[in-house]
């Protein structure tokens, strides 16, 4: 399942943790949501990184206290067709800020990276290699977007009313 | 009309090319079916008994001639010659090749029509009032807002994997003609106390297996905040609707858990974090949308033409000019409603020589505009009155005079089993023969306005449950019967219909829809008492009694 981050096939550093397996002593961790809110202060002394995997049907304010120390959140999309996970992200980037990794897991395809992308993600861990080869032609394909959302693309309508402030302004 | 700009020629070309490679994925084997099977529903694209069916919209029911015969040519080059126009604006075509598909929507996004979200559970095809603009007495053009809408659902990152499909209506009329009160989110336009545009917005209305007429979440929104009180609900439903079982995932169901304080409650604190933000619209965004729309340069016209009073004499145009001419806010021009309801003819079909003549009688007669309204009629919005003897006998030529509209045999129904994978029992055939034993259009004019609604099964696509006859067909060991109610309304007093006894085989429907009229016709207080309203006084117990007297 390869890693695209920032664009790019990057290598996972995070190793994920299952529920039930030993905690490494150092190297950066990715642990499952339960686990970590079992003590999340020991976690967050760790001299390494540290990032949760959150599901999508548990509320996020258990996370929100913890956000700015997090280097990584992921969240999940057990099936594409299943959308929850988009709403958590946007919340976690437009409204509570948080600056770190915003990572998507599951089922994770080509034809969903534009909106992935669009509310908030950076790194997606792909399911088909074909995909992940063909991220930079696919994330090109749409050049308008008609929604405000916190991943700064200008709306067609801001587009409009700039152009049109623009012309009546020239002589 | 609305008027694409190039942002909006540019995304919708963008679209095209997105779904021709994935088409092209799936026939080379790269996507399975059930990957792909998601991609088409969000092109419009299902998979029916026979062949593949291909759903376009109409946004708020507004087409040009020119997209008119595009849609002639999509049926004539891709198709067998017709298309189908459904109870929400969008029209379909029922015998489409997968591989031609991408061509198709190319074809048709020449002239600004796209299949975006048709189906899939995602927003779909933002439907209006199909007089909106020309009714008398309108608050103001709703479509400004509908097209607000449209943009704001289309490709919404956040919210194209929802629960389950997602349907808005808007009106801004006091009858309701856009059936608000059964959509997921139903907007009724009005003004507050200081003369501003906002909605009334109604929440979790929808028919299917569990019926519900929406409820009121928040008597007034100002129309800056439509887009944000809308993703509000969008977001709560999104995060909270339910996904462990299809038959319980629309809106309706998780208002109708919560009940609709709390989850009115829900939204509203949603909505504080998100109404001062980007969504946001402020006048010059509104005016930017408002200017994309035109209007006719109507003329200066007498109210009563000679052309008019002439053509009177001719009892056979006065029968149509009564029934399928409607008042215009413009002095001198009218509505004119084409029924696609031919005695013998399946409910909302036209050819693509049908569509081509309406293009023609459109740029001729009306501006060169048509709307399409739910009720699986076309109209043309803007005709002089002068010119309503010529456009008839044009219209009577092509079989598009029916004067029933609003009648017995102005039926409203679903493609049943004859097409649907899903339905348990025809309903065409079941329309059909109505519409021959109610041929009688001076008969049809003595019962007055009856709606009569056919869904081939429980998902209610022919709005049964709101249909002032409403008749669902249901599977009983093998054979195709028929649930009958009556009472039931889509306007703005929304109520569903009431089962008035035991299901009747096929070959009965018919008979026992004549009964009822019937009942009606002997129980009325007076001719002018609609059916209707002749079941509220009454209910439906003497009904039954007549019905199923000898049964």
């Amino acid at each position: 399942m390869p890693l695209v981050k920032n664009g790019k096939i990057a290598t996972d550093i995070y190793v994920h943790v299952a529920d039930d397996a030993q905690i490494p002593a150092n190297g950066a961790i990715l642990v499952p949501a339960g686990r970590f809110l079992e003590d999340p202060e020991a976690l967050l002394k760790r001299p390494d990184k540290v990032g949760v995997l959150w599901p999508n049907n548990r509320d996020l304010d258990d996370l929100v206290p913890y956000l700015d120390r997090l280097a990584a959140v992921a969240l999940v999309f057990p099936s594409f067709r299943d959308g929850r996970a988009y709403s958590q992200a946007r919340l976690l980037r437009e409204r509570y800020r948080y600056r770190g990794e915003l990572r998507a897991t599951g089922q994770v395809l080509r034809d969903q990276f534009v909106f992935m992308l669009r509310a908030g993600f950076d790194a997606l861990d792909v399911k088909k290699e074909k995909d992940a080869d063909a991220f930079a032609d696919t994330v090109k394909r749409y050049t308008v977007f008609y929604q405000p959302t916190g991943d700064g693309r200008a709306t067609a309508l801001s587009r409009r009313t700039q152009l049109r402030h623009s012309e009546s302004a020239s002589p | 009309m609305y008027a694409y700009d190039e942002l909006d020629r540019t995304l919708l070309h963008e679209r095209v090319e997105e779904f021709r490679d994935q088409v092209k994925r799936r026939l080379s084997g790269e996507l399975t079916e059930d990957e792909f099977k998601i991609l088409r529903l969000q092109n419009g694209v299902y998979l029916q008994l026979h062949a593949y069916m291909f759903r376009v919209a109409i946004p708020y029911g507004t087409l040009s001639s020119k997209q008119l015969r595009a849609l002639a040519h999509v049926a004539r080059r891709y198709d067998r010659g017709y298309g189908h126009f459904t109870t929400r604006q969008n029209i379909q075509f029922n015998w489409i090749k997968l591989a031609e598909l991408p061509d198709a929507l190319a074809d048709l996004a020449e002239v600004g029509i796209h299949a975006m979200q048709t189906s899939g559970n995602n927003m779909r095809n933002v439907t209006s009032d199909q007089w909106a603009g020309v009714a008398p007495g309108e608050v103001e053009d709703p479509r400004i807002w509908s097209e607000l809408l449209r943009q704001h659902t289309t490709l919404h990152p956040e919210f194209s994997f929802l629960p389950r499909k997602f349907k808005i209506a808007i009106t801004a009329s006091e009858h309701d003609r856009a059936a608000i009160k059964i959509h997921d989110i139903g907007l009724r336009l009005h003004k507050n106390a200081d003369g501003e545009t906002g909605f009334e917005v109604l929440v979790g209305g929808g028919l299917g297996r569990t019926p519900f007429i929406a409820k009121t979440i928040k008597p007034f929104v100002h129309g800056r905040d439509i887009l944000s009180y809308v993703e509000a609900i969008l977001r709560v439903y999104n995060q909270y609707g339910r996904r462990d079982n299809i038959y319980k995932a629309r809106i309706k169901i998780l208002v109708h858990e919560l009940g609709i304080e709390k989850f009115g409650k829900e939204v509203e604190e949603e909505w504080q974090q998100l109404r001062d933000s980007a969504l946001t619209l402020d006048d010059a965004a509104i005016e930017e949308v408002r200017s994309r729309f035109s209007y006719p340069a109507y003329e200066k016209l007498p109210h009563m033409p000679d052309e008019l009073k002439q053509a009177a004499h001719d009892p056979v145009f006065e029968r149509w000019r009564k029934n399928s001419v409607f008042p215009h806010k413009v002095q001198g021009y009218s509505i004119v409603t084409l029924s696609l309801k031919p005695v013998g003819g399946p409910p909302g079909d036209a050819t693509a020589e049908q569509m081509d003549v309406i293009a023609d009688l459109a740029d001729r007669y009306s501006f060169g505009e048509i709307r399409v309204g739910h009720e699986q009629n076309l109209a043309l919005p803007h005709v002089a009155k002068r010119d309503l003897p010529a456009l008839w006998k044009a219209l009577d030529k092509a079989g598009l005079a029916t004067p029933n509209v609003n009648l017995v045999s102005d039926i409203i129904a679903c493609p049943g089993l004859d097409y649907c994978s899903l339905a348990n029992a025809r309903s065409i055939p079941i329309a059909q023969e109505l519409t021959r034993r109610f041929a009688n259009h001076d008969t049809a004019g003595l019962i007055g306005r009856l709606h009569i609604n056919i869904s081939g099964c429980i998902n209610a696509c022919g709005h049964h449950h709101v249909g002032h006859i409403g008749i669902l067909g249901v599977e009983k060991n093998g054979e195709e019967f028929y649930q009958i109610t009556i009472g039931g309304r889509a306007d703005e007093s929304a109520a569903l219909g009431t089962l008035i006894g035991p299901s009747v085989p096929y070959a009965e429907v018919a008979d026992v829809v004549e009964d009822i009229v019937e009942a009606y016709l002997a129980l009325r207080d007076s001719p002018d008492e609609l059916f209707i309203d002749t079941v509220k006084r009454l209910g439906v117990e003497p009904f039954r009694e007549r019905v199923y007297a000898t049964r």
